[in-house]
């Protein structure tokens, strides 16, 4: 699956502000039968969205306040802990978002994260509480997320926040290449690897 | 030389190229796959028209969703059927060898892996599932991966890695009584929270751990994912090879002692510097218990439901308010004694043979207690047969329980097995995650003894008190 390229998204935000969200929240595991990557949006935090009945809808729940719009989730550390579903990044591309800002990733999440090009930005807490509080106080709050420079900018406050990313991941995201075309690429080195180690095919 | 870790011993004889300023290509040696997080794999492969690279590194199971009750029939959810379906399929057409439903030796991905030899030191092992990890009890790199990186190892055998930092945990001691290889882990997950070895890899040691079967130490390397590792694993030795020796097929004599002698350098050398260590003394460890919502959410069975400020990092107070709500207990109450509906025993935690004769040594001569629904699953074929060889089933049955067919089961509640809105399972799986279980399901994970004393007295229960001698 080719990858949309991604270069600098300016959107107003979706606060989280929930600590270890599971990749069992933002999926249910019974959602997960389906045999292609498309429409898991619909169930994102299902059973958060919805009331026990599993049908009436959880007005409390953020994704379900209509002041609350944007491309940018904000939450709280160790956001996608886990099952190692990527199901669960499928469904929060799929409904629409293409950042996820927290103090800190699972790994596993993270690299499916990027692997889908939903791009992961992981800020100092102090710096993730602030940004809460602001886009909670208002919600027309815009934030800038500028990969190349590696920087989240906020024009309402000034604010610039740098942050880390793996410099060929970074690659592989503004330019929309996926790690498999790399593998695949490298198969000449591969065949010459197991040949070395005596490995049969 | 350089000393190394063992971590870095195995990593480093996998890389087939480092990418400058980039992850290395890390050669997986052995690739298992399952129907839940395997067919959208499948359907990149075929979008590009690439065969698999080496099918015969990649071994299929069918367990995440399917029932445990009547396999012989076909399976009632349709979804779920066709995605078993489509595993099979899968399997055929890129010649992939398949341990599908009804087949002798079918189980849970990571108990078949070793029951059935494909495991041994000093692999590169991945499997689209976080508790790969349960393999490094052989010293090996385990690790679960997404569907991409599944599709990815299809294709080429190999992933894009970044090498992670190395921790090592030594635990040290005699164990007190009642408390099993799941007590070790969950109490040094609750140490660490949910996310304190986020980044990176465990290595396990020192003599408590040394003294471990393998099935035992499976289950600590199960649950390093729980703590946000990505995966953890246990130098092998002698215990390591005779189980190996016992579940490997037809190997000469010969082969046998040079390929040990080789496993035997599988070891971490000695002044070796690890970037993050820990210590633990194993007389500290009491039977634990969950009582929230994630794993790092435990405490032993005969205390008492924390406070916010008490535990370290166990999330900001509104998440810690959120899970007690869920999970209807208060901040100063003692868990014992508390009212349990539902006991579940299996999982790629505790689903073994060992977890089978721990439950049964407690429930012998004894009745399930009246209120309990007890779901008794085996993690493969081989432990089904095995339970019903050494008599175990005789003992469950008569002490009211009956024993189901292998699967994940109610562990991630996939199939039908699943709890009841607001119900209490005491579980011996690896996650207390809210509706892991079934939507509104309250999971307390624990060890399997400690289950079977909830299963006999119908409460929160230590199972010390249960415990003969």
């Amino acid at each position: 699956m080719s990858k949309e390229k991604f270069i600098i998204l300016e959107s107003t935000c979706i606060p989280l502000p929930v600590e270890n969200v599971d990749t069992d929240q933002i999926i249910p595991a019974r959602f997960l039968t389906a045999t292609t990557r498309q429409g898991f949006g619909e169930n994102l935090f299902r059973d958060w969205r919805y009331l026990k009945d599993g049908i009436s809808v959880n007005n409390t729940f953020i994704l379900n306040n209509p002041s609350f719009s944007g491309k940018i989730l904000v939450t709280g550390k160790n956001f996608g802990c886990g099952s190692s579903r990527e199901h669960a990044v499928w469904a929060i591309y799929d409904y629409g978002f293409r950042v996820v800002i927290s103090s800190f990733f699972a790994d596993i999440f993270m690299n499916n994260a990027i692997n889908n090009g939903l791009l992961p930005v992981r800020i100092p807490e102090q710096n993730l509480q602030n940004l809460i509080h602001l886009v909670q106080k208002d919600p027309q709050t815009n934030v800038r997320v500028n990969l190349e420079a590696q920087t989240l900018e906020i024009p309402a406050t000034g604010e610039i926040i740098g942050f880390e990313i793996n410099r060929f991941k970074k690659e592989c995201l503004i330019n929309g290449f996926n790690d498999i075309d790399y593998l695949i690429n490298a198969r000449n080195k591969i065949v010459e690897y197991e040949a070395k180690k005596g490995l049969t095919a | 030389m350089k000393a190394k870790t063992l971590f870095d011993k195995i990593w480093d004889d996998h890389v087939v190229y480092s990418i400058e300023d980039g992850p290395d290509i890390l050669y997986i040696d052995q690739h298992y796959i399952h129907e839940v997080t395997s067919p959208q794999a499948f359907n990149g492969l075929e979008e590009r028209g690439i065969p698999v690279f080496r099918p015969s590194r990649t071994l299929a199971t069918a367990d995440h969703n399917i029932p445990t009750k009547d396999q012989h029939l076909p399976i009632k959810d349709e979804l779920s059927r066709l995605q078993v379906e489509k595993l099979t399929e899968n399997c055929r057409k890129h010649n992939i060898r398949l341990f599908g439903l009804n087949h002798p030796d079918n189980g849970i991905v990571h108990v078949i892996g070793p029951e059935l030899g494909f495991t041994k030191p000093g692999m590169t092992i991945v499997c689209g599932d976080s508790h790969t990890s349960t393999h490094g009890a052989f010293g090996t790199i385990a690790f679960g991966i997404g569907t991409s990186e599944v599709e990815m190892v299809l294709a080429s055998q190999c992933l894009l890695q970044t090498k992670p930092m190395t921790m090592r945990i030594t635990v040290n001691g005699d164990l007190n009584k009642g408390v099993t290889s799941k007590d070790i882990i969950m109490y040094i997950i609750a140490k660490l929270s949910s996310g304190g070895a986020t980044g990176y890899f465990v290595e396990y040691c020192g003599n408590t751990i040394e003294k471990l079967s393998m099935e035992a130490r499976m289950t600590i390397c199960n649950m390093s994912i729980e703590m946000g590792a990505r995966g953890g694993l246990i130098a092998p030795d002698n215990i390591t090879f005779e189980y190996l020796k016992e579940h490997s097929k037809k190997v000469k004599q010969s082969d046998w002692e040079s390929t040990v002698q080789q496993w035997k350098n599988l070891k971490s050398d000695a002044g070796v510097k690890f970037k993050r260590e820990i210590s633990i003394t194993a007389s500290e460890i009491k039977p634990m218990i969950t009582f929230g919502t994630n794993p790092g959410m435990a405490i032993p069975v005969d205390g008492f439901i924390p406070g916010s400020g008490e535990m370290d990092d166990k999330g900001g107070d509104a998440s810690f308010i959120k899970s007690l709500d869920y999970m209807g207990f208060k901040p100063g109450e003692q868990i014992s004694g508390h009212t349990v509906d539902y006991v579940f025993l299996g999982s790629c935690t505790n689903g073994r043979i060992e977890d089978f004769r721990a439950f049964a040594s407690i429930v012998k001569g004894r009745q399930k207690a009246p209120g309990i629904t007890a779901l008794l699953v085996p993690g493969s074929k081989k432990v089904e047969e095995q339970v019903k060889k050494e008599g175990l089933l005789k003992i469950l049955n008569n002490a009211g329980f009956e024993l189901r067919q292998p699967g994940c089961s109610s562990c991630l509640a996939m199939n039908e097995d699943k709890i009841p809105a607001g119900k209490y399972a005491v579980s011996t799986s690896n996650r207390n995650f809210e509706g892991r279980q079934g939507p509104g399901a309250r999971t307390l994970l624990a060890s399997p003894l400690t289950a079977a004393a909830a299963a006999i007295t119908g409460k929160i229960t230590n199972p010390v008190e249960l415990m003969n001698n």
